[in-house]
């Protein structure tokens, strides 16, 4: 019955955003157009929340696509939508052009543990469903910090890189549940380490977080999260 | 399905065996009539050292540097008398337990030399009491040793010792009397109480043994001993800890093997192994425990199982795109488009069962779902090596393990080494040098392709790898995340590393 949940909920929260955005219309998050758990971030730098979740992130508008399966994100994953689409750091406000249409990088800081992409897609107009968000965040590390990993929960799938090196992949219909995926161990570098990530929704409910857990498991504390050149 | 279980290997042959013990690296038995087994990880058994007396259903134990070894009715030499052979009575029924010790149980070592020590148990023939099946027990609330013996003529009965000398802190004290009705006693301790193990039933009639292990609880080592139902031990009370089953008959004899962080074991032996030609031999079990009570576990057998975790609830499987069981689903439902056509209808065609020409997305099909082929649906797989990972257990043929023994791989106490493949091909699950998991296309019989299980005290099992390469540590399968699973160094306060290991 997940999917008839699903559907259940994606309804309830289209009536529950659709209630958020009325009431919220003079919120200042509202204001900005990121949806009422998302803000933009005001400092250039921001500290992981108590339970280690990366709170800032680039968001790219998204993507049309189609597909759960393995195979399927897979394939829409290694396909090339924009230039430098595994490699580019972008700024708040940058540009790319996907097909016809030109879709903006938003710089964002979640009020939560999660980036809720459904509260995101909803607040720009734009569709979420069957759909692909491509999302950057940088991790500044003060010294090099071996054998973490990093954890994500994703709704629905997703894959992820650090440091142009795929790491995780979950695929299917799911919800985001924390430390799903979880990497193999890495070495963060001293100084900025980029995390990237594709999350592709099929209907309903969309978001994710992401973690670094200590060679003990534990929440990675000590580094701090930047997106590019706020307000550029 | 049809599971196998397996007994030890080697030669294990032997009657009332002491607890199993280890010293430097090898564990040691010894049994009636001085049968001495040694084996050097636990599973693979031979002929030891008889030790220098003999007699019948020893126990030994280890304290500081010394083994202490209690014999029942050892042939003394002629420089020692047994205090209770000059009581009177029944000489025909007069017993006792005397105490040796070595600072080794290895006669390779220097140190291997057994030294005479003294009567610490005696029974006349005339009392309640047959001075026989000696127990040594260190309580590890106060360092205070003890030691239980007795068998069905009259009461199982605790005296003091003392832990430095291994000999009685007061001949004088009067013995305390624990139970009746059983032998081969020996008392633990877990978690603030003590329990009283002991054998019920009759021996050494093969196949006709009726020999059961029984336990009573209680909150002092002195007594009383009550068991589950509250029945003291002392009017013939005691709830059955293991009995016959399998091919196997009559159990007796407990000794507690606790091998530390949480993984307990029990060595014991059967009357009758049938596939031993009904001969008397040795076992190692899990000790489990439930509600404050021990409970007898299982070592793995072989089958074919769903591995899941016990934290997350998913189930180790390759990492690849599996196919539903009865193939893809047409038509209806599924997701992308919302709550548009493709939703559940609800009287409408897409009801179960209902409309005519489909049977409707809860319908299913017309004839029973076979078993997914493996052979079929392997087909599309990669032929290399392929990363494992945990996902929900949809029943698919690349989330189903055979767990089979490893010929030639060795063991631990209770089992051998198993290799863990996907069922139906020779996949196989390795630890890789970056203690992580992999999924090789075949087997061999290297150590990073040799798994370990343990059954834990709550039932579920711990999962290791032979070895790791490059890496000093022990390892155990870790349910990192609900999709992921890697190697880490066991902690047994987690349940990241506690398995359901599942018929599927």
């Amino acid at each position: 019955m997940n999917s008839f949940t699903k559907y259940r909920t994606s309804a309830l929260a289209i009536l529950a955003v659709s209630s958020l955005l009325a009431v919220a219309a003079a919120s200042p998050a509202a204001a900005q157009g990121l949806g009422p758990s998302l803000t933009r971030p005001s400092t250039p730098q921001e500290a992981p929340d108590a339970l280690g979740f990366i709170p800032r992130w680039l968001l790219l508008e998204p993507i049309a696509v189609n597909g759960l399966t393995d195979s399927a994100v897979q394939a829409i994953v290694k396909k090339e939508y924009f230039p430098g689409q595994y490699t580019v750091v972008p700024n708040d406000g940058d540009k790319v052009t996907v097909g016809d249409a030109p879709l903006t990088w938003h710089a964002v800081d979640t009020k939560n543990y999660n980036v809720n992409l459904y509260h995101f897609g909803i607040a720009l107009g734009k569709s979420t469903t069957n759909v692909l968000f491509w999302v950057v965040t940088t991790v500044n590390c003060p010294r090099e910090m071996p054998n973490v990993r990093l954890a994500i929960g994703s709704n629905a799938a997703s894959v992820w890189w650090v440091n142009g090196e795929e790491l995780i992949g979950i695929y299917g219909d799911r919800q985001t549940v924390i430390d799903d995926g979880v990497s193999k161990r890495i070495t963060l570098k001293k100084g900025q380490n980029i995390v990237r990530a594709a999350v592709v929704n099929g209907g309903g409910a969309t978001d994710f977080c992401a973690r670094f857990l200590d060679p003990d498991d534990k929440p990675l504390m000590g580094c701090t999260a930047s997106a590019g050149e706020v307000g550029k | 399905m049809a599971s196998i279980a397996f007994a030890l290997d080697g030669q294990f042959g032997i009657h009332d065996p002491s607890t199993v013990v280890l010293c430097d690296g090898k564990y040691y038995t010894y049994g009636t009539g001085g049968t001495p087994l040694v084996s050097d990880d636990g599973w693979t058994w031979r002929a030891g050292v008889r030790p220098l007396l003999t007699g019948a259903a020893p126990d030994v134990i280890h304290i500081g540097d010394r083994y202490y070894m209690y014999i029942a009715n050892p042939r003394l030499p002629e420089s020692e008398t047994a205090p209770a052979l000059a009581k009177g009575g029944n000489t025909a029924s007069k017993a006792f337990v005397y105490m040796i010790w070595s600072k080794t149980l290895d006669p390779n070592s220097t140190d291997y030399k057994w030294n005479l020590g003294s009567v610490v148990a005696s029974s006349d023939g005339v009392e309640d009491s047959n001075a026989i099946d000696p127990g040594a027990f260190l309580d590890p609330t106060d360092g205070k040793l003890w030691l239980v013996d007795g068998s069905y003529i009259g009461y199982i009965r605790l005296v003091q010792l003392d832990p430095k000398t291994g000999l009685r802190i007061d001949p004088n004290d009067k013995p305390i009397d624990l139970a009746i009705n059983c032998e081969a006693s020996d008392v633990i301790y877990h978690d603030g109480w003590y329990y009283l193990l002991a054998t019920h039933g009759s021996c050494c009639r093969g196949a006709d043994s009726n020999y059961n292990i029984r336990m009573g609880r209680s909150r002092k080592v002195t007594g009383p001993y009550l068991d589950a139902e509250g029945v003291d031990m002392i009017l013939g009370g005691g709830t059955k800890l293991i009995g016959s089953g399998g091919r196997t008959v009559g159990a007796g004899h407990f000794g507690l093997l606790d091998l530390g962080q949480g993984v307990m074991k029990f060595s014991m032996h059967w009357e009758a192994d049938f596939d031993k030609g009904g001969a008397s031999v040795l076992d190692i079990r899990p000790l489990l425990w439930k509600d404050g009570w021990p409970v007898a576990g299982e070592n793995m057998k072989e089958a074919t199982y769903e591995i899941e975790s016990l934290r997350t609830g998913t189930a180790l499987e390759l990492a690849l795109e599996g196919v539903p069981v009865g193939g893809p689903r047409g038509g209806g439902g599924g997701r992308g488009g919302g709550r548009g056509a493709g939703a559940p209808g609800r009287g409408g065609a897409a009801a179960p069962g209902g409309g005519a020409g489909g049977r409707g997305m809860f319908g299913g099909a017309s004839a029973p779902v076979p078993d997914q082929d493996v052979a079929q649906v392997s087909a599309n797989w990669p032929t290399g090596s392929v990363p494992a990972r945990m996902a929900n257990y949809l029943v698919q043929a690349q989330q189903k393990w055979a767990i089979a023994p490893a010929a030639n791989g060795g063991g631990y106490p209770g089992s051998p080494y198993f290799k863990i493949t996907i069922a139906g091909t020779d996949r196989t699950l390795a630890a890789t040098a970056d203690a992580e998991l992999v999924v090789l296309p075949a087997y061999t019989g290297a150590p990073q392709r040799l798994w370990r299980f343990d059954q834990l005290a709550d039932g579920s099992w711990r999962i290791m790898p032979k070895s790791v390469p490059s890496s000093k540590d022990a390892m155990a399968l870790t349910a990192i995340g609900a999709s992921f699973a890697t190697l880490e160094k066991f902690d047994p306060s987690s349940d990241k590393q506690h398995w359901l290991v599942k018929l599927p």
